[in-house]
């Protein structure tokens, strides 16, 4: 039986989709059997950042609908033979589906995959209940903004009150640069006011923009600075104490990271 | 119609019946069930030679016309003799001066309201609230709302090992911290009301202002 995870965040743009894509790739790196599950139906746009928009024949809701079986909907990565992803709808809007379809979805996908990752909507409404429904544990992704905070604190609020596994934190999009300055949040601050363990910290890079244009996930090029962190996540979440990433760095260059230093 | 027996409990004893009446549920269904239950069960217990009877009602809080409405009910019952009427007083009424302990967090969106005084031990994140009609005690960081004093105590007060508010109340007056709080030493701080004004102090000068507390002088 394999893990169904939810990646979640309140705020909308923060980098779930992202996320979802970029740790659903690196486990697939790993050797993993991973199952990518998109519920923003309506607003649908893992299939655009995985490239797979064009193989999509059904969706998640016609799964659900019984319109089609399970394995019909799921689309085969083009780069990996053990990662797949089930779409949502394009068409319809997040109450086509109620939290117990999904659940039972999700049931059927943990005893075909190790991993499966749940790409969930913004809000808290039909759509974030429909995303958890089936999840074991959650990872919450926020920037250091404190509007991002804000909404990641009220979400593990509600995943608390579920029966979620306590939630991980993904800090993304984190420019050294304006911490230093004192412009951003810093990650100690966030964690203060959020409480939960941390699980890995994503620079700010070009490279996940161009990556998610070209339907590219950012993990797969090394020399991106996202990249090492991403496949950093997913070693966590298979249990490595892999140290967090140093994010001083010299200009001009992310290759050289100063020093490292352990996590906890 | 049926009706679940779970309002109101029958027990015999020695020399006479207990009504065990329960202190949660809404007044209205408390004496609908009684009735019922007076009318349509228990025929051969209640009919016939008098029985002597006493009435618990637990915790709920009853006003007199309350108790006469549950009492007019038994009488209605010829041989019902009714021998006493108990009711527990509301304990968060009986002991207004304890401190009632929660720990978590509150969060964003999150509402944590006690009658009386609260101690809670954990983070009022930013968005988060808490309400309660006595004192607030924070062991921990308030960065969101506290309301202290909630149904008009301007007594009340709000105290907490990392005071940095979005907002305090306190009664009816509403105060937004300044700025310059954030960047204040970090002592243990409380927020009281002198004559309608938001007044912020170190924890330990809370002595001039409860002139009741137990003061430790050293031995």
């Amino acid at each position: 039986m394999g893990e169904a995870i939810v990646v979640t965040s309140g705020k909308g743009g923060v980098g779930k989709t992202t996320t979802t894509a970029n740790i659903g790739t690196a486990l697939a790196l790993q050797g993993k059997k991973v199952c990518l599950v998109d519920t923003d139906i309506g607003l649908r746009n893992l299939d655009v950042v995985m490239g797979l928009e064009n193989r999509i024949i059904y969706d998640l809701v016609d799964v659900a609908e019984g319109r089609c079986r399970l394995n019909q909907a799921l689309v085969k990565d083009k780069r990996f033979d053990e990662l797949y992803m089930l779409p949502a709808a394009q068409t319809k809007d997040k109450t086509a589906v109620t939290p117990e379809q999904v659940r039972d979805i999700i049931l059927e996908l943990k005893k075909e995959y190790e991993y499966v990752l749940i790409d969930c909507p913004a809000g808290i409404e039909h759509g974030f209940r429909n995303a958890i429904a089936g999840a074991d544990k959650s990872i919450v992704v926020t920037t250091p903004e404190h509007a991002a905070v804000r909404d990641a604190d009220r979400i593990i609020g509600l995943l608390e009150q579920s029966n979620v596994e306590s939630p991980k934190l993904v800090v993304n999009r984190i420019r050294p640069g304006l911490i230093k300055s004192g412009d951003m949040l810093d990650i100690e601050d966030i964690l203060q006011v959020l409480n939960i363990d941390l699980i890995g910290i994503v620079p700010d890079d070009e490279m996940v923009i161009k990556a998610a244009n070209s339907g590219e996930p950012t993990v797969m090029n090394p020399d991106s600075a996202a990249a090492i962190a991403y496949r950093n996540i997913a070693r966590r979440i298979l249990g490595d104490a892999v140290p967090l990433m140093q994010l001083d760095r010299k200009p001009g260059t992310f290759k050289k990271f100063k020093k490292f230093f352990g996590l906890g | 119609m049926t009706v679940k027996s779970k309002h109101v409990r029958i027990k015999g004893i020695k020399d006479g019946l207990v009504f065990l009446l329960d202190d949660k549920c809404p007044f209205e269904d408390l004496l609908s069930e009684l009735r019922f239950k007076l009318e349509h069960s228990h025929q051969n217990i209640l009919t016939g030679p008098i029985v002597h009877v006493d009435v618990k009602l637990g915790s709920r809080p009853v006003s007199e016309e309350e108790k006469d409405a549950v009492l007019d009910i038994l009488r209605g019952q010829g041989n019902l003799l009714i021998r006493s009427v108990e009711a527990l007083e509301d304990p968060s009424v009986v002991d207004s001066d304890a401190l009632y302990m929660v720990s978590g967090m509150v969060r964003s969106g999150q509402v944590l309201h006690h009658q009386g005084n609260l101690l809670l031990l954990g983070d009022v994140n930013p968005g988060g609230t808490v309400t309660c009609s006595g004192d607030i005690y924070i062991l921990g960081a308030l960065r969101g709302m506290a309301h202290a004093g909630v149904e008009g105590n301007e007594e009340a007060i709000i105290a907490a090992s990392l005071l940095s508010p979005t907002q305090l109340r306190i009664a009816d007056i509403i105060s937004r911290p300044p700025d310059e709080w954030e960047t204040r030493e970090s002592s243990m701080e409380f927020a009281y009301l002198t004559n309608g004004a938001m007044q912020i102090d170190k924890i330990h000068n809370m002595v001039k202002l409860r002139q009741g507390l137990n003061v430790f002088k050293g031995v």
